[in-house]
């Protein structure tokens, strides 16, 4: 373990979901992340914010391995899930990644219905035993992903004809459908208007305990309102990580405080 | 600092920028709108001539023969018509003999040598006749066709206008055109043989080429890193689409023939010729269709936890396959026109049955026309007009094909 700088106190929580230590992420040459180390928790949401190409979705996308699909992208450091090193060659990435599910910036649905959607995650994995239990599994899945009572009536119509909240909220419902323990959001809102925003941000809090939730946002007052921890990336480096009320009242950084008060980002 | 001047939008030089403007632009649109009309002349030109010769070579002439048959040397029982009987009745001479009485001396060069078959067949329809006269429609012979379709010998042009005169003259429907095979008498020809050897020769070419293009399509795109083999490898393939095809030829004449020594002029040859010809313009046709698949929809895949292999089969091939069978079948399309490696690996053959099997001699469309081109007889003419609107006829319907799969399997976003 890196010896903790004094930049990045605060930064361990007890009984952590997921941990990364000193992980540095290349492009090729290019070194994208400096050495992270930060605790993600079970019991509340946390938000990574951060300039435009800070490297916070770079991080997010090393949690579940998402970076393996980028052939130029080289991972070192440790990032453990409930202690067991995630990129340890015993670990199986397909896995790894039901286990830590994914939300995307651009609503991506299936081309399919709304029921396969849903449906898809638990078919590949094996969750439904019969077709009355994959139907209880979608019901669910919608319920909790806030959508059921807008598509119940209309399970077998294309996924991609839904309005572009309901198409994340589809994709917040098929990530959950797989019952993972994380759950990672990458901007999951700057593709939404303000109503269907708000509608994502309240899902964020009934998901919250039942999840780790992690969300990548560009906007502050989203963090301020979604998380309960919050972590400030810049050029590639953690700049500071607290309770997010602290981190946007009393921030301990001077580029921690510059950028919230909108000198630059 | 200098001040700018304020612009002024109205001035001289302004307007004649705006004009300027608006005559490019209507230059530029009659420019377009004078290549489409040029090339849809075209087009009407080819078809138009096309139709014109080629209709005519679906056509046959006919003469209404009067059989008076109990006064005919015919020896045969109304009772017992079998094929055996009717088989050594001699018919083409008693045919001979009943065409020069009531067509005079010259009958043999007006009626086809075959005619006497169209007087068997309305025995063996209707046995009665045989107690009374009948009027059969007989084929024409070659000369008589040609003079009484367009343009004939003199003596023939004689000939038509005398029959014409009695009446006995008609242009019938040819069957036989869409059912017989090569031959040496245009009047007897047909494309169906060819169109057999075409049909073959496509599915040993599909059968080949397709599982393979897609596989290296999908592998190329998918799994291969991309390094300096692989560049090489594509650079290949996008070099092997571009191949003139009559290289091709040589490599099957080679490999399949003095190598392997598969059957000579065979569609299996002919087929694993072609596939080697289709196979890139399916790999690169795969390959962009599958990169058109957006990486968001692999994103979504894998972050619910799909596996590779379940990405590509599940979403990356289903949202792709609209474009790998356009590209597939506009490959084919080109092999089912090609000649030149066809003839290299002695397809060009004169075959009069159709072929069997894979391994059977044929010949196919394209080189049908070709060779019946090269005839020396007139009648050949209106034949090969008539093949190459069957060829594309066939090309139109796989065309179609394409456009009707396309719609069905595109996915609506």
């Amino acid at each position: 373990m890196t010896p903790m700088t004094e930049e990045q106190t605060n930064l361990t929580i007890d009984n952590p979901k997921m941990s990364a230590r000193d992980v540095k992420v290349f492009y090729g040459e290019k070194q994208a992340i400096k050495g992270v180390s930060i605790d993600v928790g079970m019991d509340h949401v946390t938000a990574f914010i951060g300039p435009s190409g800070c490297g916070k979705s770079t991080f997010l996308r090393t949690l579940n391995r998402m970076n393996d699909t980028v052939a130029s992208a080289r991972v070192e450091g440790e990032i453990t899930l409930d202690g067991e090193n995630i990129y340890a060659p015993s670990m199986d990435v397909v896995q790894l990644r039901a286990r830590v599910g994914m939300v995307f910036q651009k609503p991506n649905p299936f081309p399919k219905s709304i029921y396969e959607n849903i449906a898809y995650g638990p078919r590949i994995h094996g969750l439904a035993a019969s077709k009355a239990d994959m139907d209880v599994i979608v019901e669910k899945s919608l319920r909790r992903a806030g959508l059921w009572d807008e598509v119940k009536d209309r399970l077998h119509d294309s996924g991609t004809a839904l309005s572009g909240g309901q198409q994340q909220r589809l994709c917040i419902g098929r990530a959950i459908a797989v019952e993972p323990e994380v759950i990672l959001m990458d901007e999951p809102c700057s593709a939404l208007d303000p109503i269907a925003t708000a509608k994502i941000e309240e899902l964020i809090h009934e998901l919250r305990g039942r999840y780790a939730i992690v969300i990548v946002t560009h906007n502050m007052q989203q963090a301020a309102r979604v998380s309960q921890r919050t972590a400030f990336f810049h050029l590639g480096d953690l700049v500071e990580y607290g309770v997010t009320s602290d981190i946007f009242t009393n921030p301990r950084q001077e580029r921690t405080k510059d950028y919230i008060t909108g000198r630059y980002g | 600092m200098s001040t700018r001047n304020p612009t002024d939008w109205k001035s001289e030089a302004m307007r004649k920028r705006i004009a300027g403007r608006y005559a490019a632009e209507r230059r530029f649109k009659f420019a377009g709108l004078f290549a489409v009309l040029l090339s849809a002349s075209f087009l009407a030109f080819l078809l138009i001539t096309m139709m014109g010769n080629g209709l005519r070579g679906f056509t046959r002439t006919e003469i209404a023969l009067k059989v008076d048959f109990p006064a005919s040397p015919l020896l045969l029982d109304p009772k017992a018509i079998t094929d055996e009987a009717l088989a050594n009745a001699n018919l083409p001479m008693v045919t001979g003999t009943v065409a020069k009485e009531a067509l005079g001396e010259k009958a043999d060069a007006l009626l086809s040598p075959t005619a006497w078959i169209s007087i068997r067949d309305a025995i063996k329809a209707d046995p009665t006749i045989l107690s009374r006269t009948a009027t059969i429609s007989v084929p024409a012979s070659t000369g008589l066709d040609l003079a009484a379709k367009s343009k004939g010998s003199p003596e023939m042009e004689a000939e038509v206008a005398r029959l014409k005169q009695q009446g006995v003259l008609s242009t019938g429907l040819n069957l036989g055109f869409l059912t017989a095979s090569d031959g040496t008498d245009p009047t007897q020809v047909g494309v169906w043989g060819a169109f057999k050897g075409s049909l073959l020769t496509m599915l040993v070419t599909l059968i080949l080429s397709f599982p393979v293009g897609v596989a290296t399509a999908l592998y190329l795109e998918e799994y291969a890193r991309k390094n300096w083999w692989t560049d090489i490898i594509e650079v290949s393939i996008n070099n092997l689409a571009a191949v003139p095809s009559i290289i091709f030829g040589l490599l099957g004449l080679s490999i399949f023939l003095n190598l392997a020594h598969l059957p000579r002029s065979a569609a299996l040859v002919g087929g694993m010729t072609l596939a080697l010809m289709t196979m890139p313009v399916i790999v690169i046709a795969g390959r962009n269709a599958i990169k058109a698949v957006p990486p968001s929809i692999r994103d979504a895949a894998l972050g619910i936890g799909a596996s590779p292999v379940q990405v590509v089969f599940q979403h990356v091939l289903p949202l792709a396959l609209p474009g790998i069978l356009t590209g597939t079948i506009i490959g084919m399309a080109r092999a089912l026109g090609e000649t030149a490696p066809l003839l290299m690996i002695g397809m060009r053959a004169f075959i009069a049955t159709p072929p069997g099997g894979i391994t059977d001699p044929a010949t196919v469309l394209p080189v049908q026309i070709f060779l019946w081109s090269d005839e020396v007889s007139k009648g050949f003419v209106e034949k090969t007009s008539a093949a190459i609107i069957v060829l594309l006829v066939f090309l139109l319907a796989m065309n179609g094909l394409a456009i009707y799969l396309r719609n069905k399997f595109e996915t609506r976003w």
